[in-house]
């Protein structure tokens, strides 16, 4: 499967029978002009087929221009980076075998890759085995700090909260009633647990929290939506927390515009609805519904500018957006090229070592910086849907959020601490000053 | 007009001599012909009023001043004031922070002084940028619309007012209203404006009490989700007996609204009835009526979905005109495209499997794949945007319930179909030699019917049915790679529920399912509610193994 570049595609079935078509789409990959003794190779293990294909292709073509501009400028350590993409195929056992293959037979320094926190859960013991280390780019549920992982996304204290502080706040909406409402998975479910508890401390009452969750790719919302209506016309400010994944958007947001539920009556905010979500929508019905990101493609700053420039013209289309996620690849990127140019070698137990404290510009205009529980420090936007498709930045935190590996507002782990450079340890009780969990 | 253009940049220096010139001006060309409303704006623009002060708060960028700007503009009187906020709310007014000055553009998009009403002429400011909102100004400009345009000569207009008014509930607006409701000779306008004074009433301290239960009144007539809202909002200020005539309404309402309820329920459970037969009726033939497991179904589904965004995509760049009627030229293309891709398939891999279950699974399963895969190396892995046409966008209200248009036409569609279907196959030579074909292969043969092209036909139809259930599908859900997985286990529980072979019975099969999902739904939750309907038919299976309408006779055992 080497082509003659050396960067390595492997198939899955299905792939296989198309490969003449797909041998296209792979071309990106193979264009890295380096010979395959003095490269170091890289990693991307992100789904290019099956159900998370829709979000993850870009994250790989992404990471393919980051290589690709890192070599123009020289590679790394005098040698040029080499991407070796493979598809796990949205198949989560699939993930497990190909990181064991990077890793053993490719060899390679560092892993970009997995979207949804199974795909992770599932490769992360080949990482600890193998010793290598994987950069994850998607803001998560939390409550997870290992050794080999870097988590470039949002923890739940860079997202949800602030949104929620900015529903509660005057500018917001003055939000008193609550919805919920999520794909029945980790992500919403520990997400929305530890949003419960929040609100609870902030003395809302049960009977305000109205929480809904929904099956992947559910696509009749007609029930809940007339559900949200109801439960709206209390008389209290009302709004939805959507934590509803990828796919099951689309119909969502359709069936609130169609009844008319209006952003000024009833606002949404999502975390998991971006810019390349509502590419497939049509937004005019739903100007003012909110989401949060820690990244928005409408940012001011001049990197963001160039930063679009560089991704439309490597990918070939005027059009294309970017997306939080992306960003996060690309900080990530940054970080892991300091670390290896720190300690002058790619070993992993060194960059492991050498990344927290490392530094890397964000595409907001601020600096980011890893932390010893291997979460980064990101700004958190709130952000209003245009008719464009794109987001209007109407509130931001004032400055850089710290990622806490671990909720302060959920009782089993609010006295835990991810530290990777004093404790060496993921789970440390400031309690009980134990390593181990509780 | 270059004068009043001046004359406003330079309102701040506004003098005695500059008005003298003003009126100077406009009296030596007269054949200007400035609306009287037009001269006064550009005479009060020459003095900073209010108006002109509150307009200043635009130029900032600050969602806090712009909220001070509007309530100023809102409150000056000015002319202006209403094309200014209504320029606000539909994204039309831009400010330059360099000159400090606001403008609109109007319906015909020539752009306009927001101090003085004059059409610009020349280039603009170069940083000219659009006076953005939230969900709280927005809001705000709602209910400053409101007060503003109670008086407004079109009916619509004015009827927006009161709603807006009544959600509002902004005391401001009470002078109009009780100058407007007397005048006003559209009955439900009226009604809309007497519902928006009770809601005002109800929530301003002064009202006497007697008047507040009165108003309750009024508006407990109402009984809907608005007026629920309204009497459950109350604060926690008002007397004992208001309190007590809020609840009773809120109890009495509440109970008109279960029986709504239930209507909904059913309705929901039509509309996903519908979708389910839609998706199934093409299903019931190639599995029905055929006996082929096709597990690409899905897929056909899609593709039909697929056929409708190109179809829209060569509408919008060659003919936007036409694009209301993009999904009637849909139909033909995704029922072309799908059974052409049916009878391929047909004739390259399924004919060499007849009465080979297994294989035959394994094969269309791979092949689901292979065509997924195309497409998403075709088409991209992202979504794309199918939009609805003009008729197809929106809800009305039927007493209680809201019926979105999407669903209500595609409730329609699928009966269409489905009788459209059975006429086929009852009238027609080839629904004719299909019934002979499936009924008695050997005997059918034997009579001079070409099976084989019969069995190439009767897929092609199976599959341009879904490429037809695509095209509506792509009105309510994402057109994406995946758009088929999502249906082809609905569509294989339907016609097993409802018995193999008959199409009433998957008809009957996917009312019965969609209605009883919609009444599962409020008490057991999207998902328990899916898992319970899944075990009601394993033990419907068990009990009866045919389903709804079995198949009697002869026909079984071929």
């Amino acid at each position: 499967m080497h082509t003659p570049t050396g960067a390595v595609a492997q198939r899955p079935f299905a792939r296989r029978l198309l490969a003449a078509t797909a041998g296209l789409a792979f071309g990106l990959a193979a264009a890295a002009p380096a010979l395959a003794q003095d490269t170091i190779k890289v990693g991307i293990l992100h789904s290019l087929s099956g159900t998370m294909a829709i979000s993850e292709t870009t994250l790989k073509d992404v990471m393919l221009m980051l290589i690709e501009e890192q070599n123009k400028k020289g590679g790394v350590l005098g040698k040029k980076l080499e991407a070796v993409v493979v598809d796990p195929a949205s198949n989560w056992p699939l993930f497990a075998e190909k990181a064991r293959e990077l890793i053993t037979k490719d060899k390679v320094a560092a892993v970009f890759g997995c979207w949804t926190s199974v795909s992770r859960k599932s490769v992360l013991p080949v990482f600890k085995e193998l010793n290598n280390i994987l950069f994850y780019p998607v803001q998560y549920e939390g409550e997870e700090s290992e050794r080999n992982v870097f988590y470039t996304g949002a923890a739940p204290n860079q997202q949800a909260i602030p949104a929620v502080d900015y529903l509660m706040s005057k500018d917001g909406g003055d939000t008193k009633r609550w919805v919920l409402a999520g794909t029945d998975y980790v992500y919403p479910r520990t997400t929305n647990k530890i949003l419960e508890a929040y609100l609870k401390q902030k003395g809302v009452a049960d009977a305000d929290i109205m929480i809904n969750y929904t099956p992947f790719g559910h696509s009749d919302w007609q029930t809940i939506v007339s559900d949200i209506k109801k439960f709206g016309s209390a008389g209290k400010k009302t709004a939805v927390v959507s934590t509803i994944n990828g796919d099951a958007n689309v119909p969502f947001y359709k069936e609130l515009g169609n009844q008319g539920v209006k952003a000024t009556d009833i606002p949404s905010v999502a975390f998991s609805v971006g810019e390349e979500e509502l590419a497939g929508i049509d937004t005019k019905p739903l100007l003012g519904h909110m989401a949060a990101w820690n990244y928005f493609m409408s940012d001011p700053a001049p990197i963001n500018k160039e930063f679009i420039k560089t991704w439309q013209t490597f990918i070939k289309n005027p059009k294309r957006v970017t997306n939080d996620p992306m960003e996060a690849h690309v900080i990530g990127f940054a970080m892991w090229v300091k670390a290896v140019e720190k300690v002058k070698s790619t070993d992993p137990d060194k960059v492991i070592d050498a990344l927290p404290g490392i530094e890397a510009p964000n595409l907001s205009g601020g600096i980011s910086k890893m932390l010893p529980n291997h979460h980064i420090t990101k700004p958190v936007f709130v952000g209003e849907v245009r008719a464009d498709g794109q987001f209007d930045v109407v509130w931001k935190t004032p400055g850089l959020v710290p990622g806490d590996a671990w909720s302060k507002f959920l009782p089993e782990s609010k006295d835990l601490i991810g530290d990777w450079v004093t404790q060496k340890c993921g789970n440390y009780n400031t309690v009980t000053k134990k390593c181990g969990g509780a | 007009m270059f004068m009043i253009n001046w004359a406003a940049s330079h309102r701040h220096a506004g003098t005695t001599g500059m008005r003298a010139f003003c009126d100077r001006f406009t009296a030596l060309v007269p054949a200007l012909m400035l609306s009287l409303g037009l001269l006064a704006a550009a005479m009060t623009a020459a003095t900073a009023g209010p108006y002109e002060d509150a307009l200043l708060h635009f130029t900032t960028d600050s969602f806090t001043d712009t909220t001070d700007g509007i309530n100023g503009v809102a409150a000056s009187g000015n002319p202006l004031a209403a094309a200014v906020i209504g320029a606000l709310q539909e994204g039309r007014l831009s400010f330059s922070a360099e000159a400090k000055r606001v403008f609109f553009r109007d319906k015909s998009d020539q752009l306009i002084d927001a101090a003085t009403g004059a059409p610009v002429t020349g280039s603009p400011p170069a940083d000219l940028a659009t006076v953005r909102l939230n969900n709280r100004l927005r809001g705000l400009v709602q209910a400053a619309m409101g007060s503003l345009t109670l008086m407004a000569p079109d009916p619509a207009k004015r009827l927006e007012a009161a709603q807006a008014v009544f959600k509002s509930k902004d005391p401001n607006a009470l002078p109009t209203l009780d100058q407007a409701i007397p005048k006003e000779s559209d009955a439900r306008v009226r009604q809309a404006m007497i519902e928006a004074r009770a809601a005002v009433m109800l929530y301003l301290d002064s009202t006497p009490e007697a008047d507040k239960i009165d108003a309750i009144a009024v508006i407990s007539r109402r009984a809907d989700q608005d007026a629920l809202a309204l009497l459950g909002g109350l604060p926690a200020s008002a007397s004992p007996a208001v309190k007590k005539a809020a609840s009773d309404a809120i109890a009495s309402i509440q109970n008109s609204l279960a029986i709504w309820n239930a209507v909904q329920n059913l309705w929901y459970g039509l509309s996903l009835g519908s979708v389910l037969l839609l998706a199934a009726i093409g299903l019931a033939i190639t599995f029905g009526v055929m006996g082929v497991i096709n597990m690409a179904h899905g897929e056909m589904v899609m593709l039909g979905a697929y056929t409708t965004f190109v179809v829209q995509e060569v509408i919008r760049a060659r003919n936007p005109a036409l694009f209301n009627y993009s999904l009637a030229i849909a139909i033909p293309l995704a029922f072309l495209v799908a059974g052409f891709v049916g009878i391929l398939i047909e004739r390259g891999i399924i004919r060499f499997l007849y009465g080979r279950p297994l294989e035959t699974l394994l094969a269309t399963w791979g092949l689901s794949l292979i065509l997924q895969q195309a497409v998403r190396t075709a088409f991209g892995p992202t979504n794309k945007d199918v939009s609805n046409p003009s008729w197809m966008s929106g809800s009305f209200d039927l007493g209680q319930i809201t019926i979105t248009y999407n669903r209500m036409w595609i409730i329609v569609f699928t009966l269409l179909i489905f009788v459209g279907l059975l006429a086929l196959l009852r009238y027609t030579r080839l629904g004719l030699e299909m019934r002979a074909v499936t009924q008695n292969r050997a005997m059918a043969a034997s009579m001079g019917i070409k099976t084989s092209r019969i069995d190439a036909l009767t897929f092609g139809l199976g599959s341009g049915i879904a490429g037809l259930a695509g095209v509506a599908l792509s009105q309510i859900d994402n057109v994406s790679p995946n758009l088929g997985q999502g249906y082809i286990i609905d569509s294989f529980l339907v016609v097993v529920f409802g018995g193999v072979g008959n199409l009433w019975g998957t008809l009957v099969g996917a009312f019965t399912l969609g209605i009883a999902n919609k009444f599962l739904e409020p008490f057991a939750g999207a998902v328990l509610g899916k898992i319970a309907i899944l075990v009601l038919i394993i033990l419907f299976i068990q009990k009866r193994p045919r389903g709804l309408f079995a198949l009697k006779g002869r026909a079984v055992e071929a």
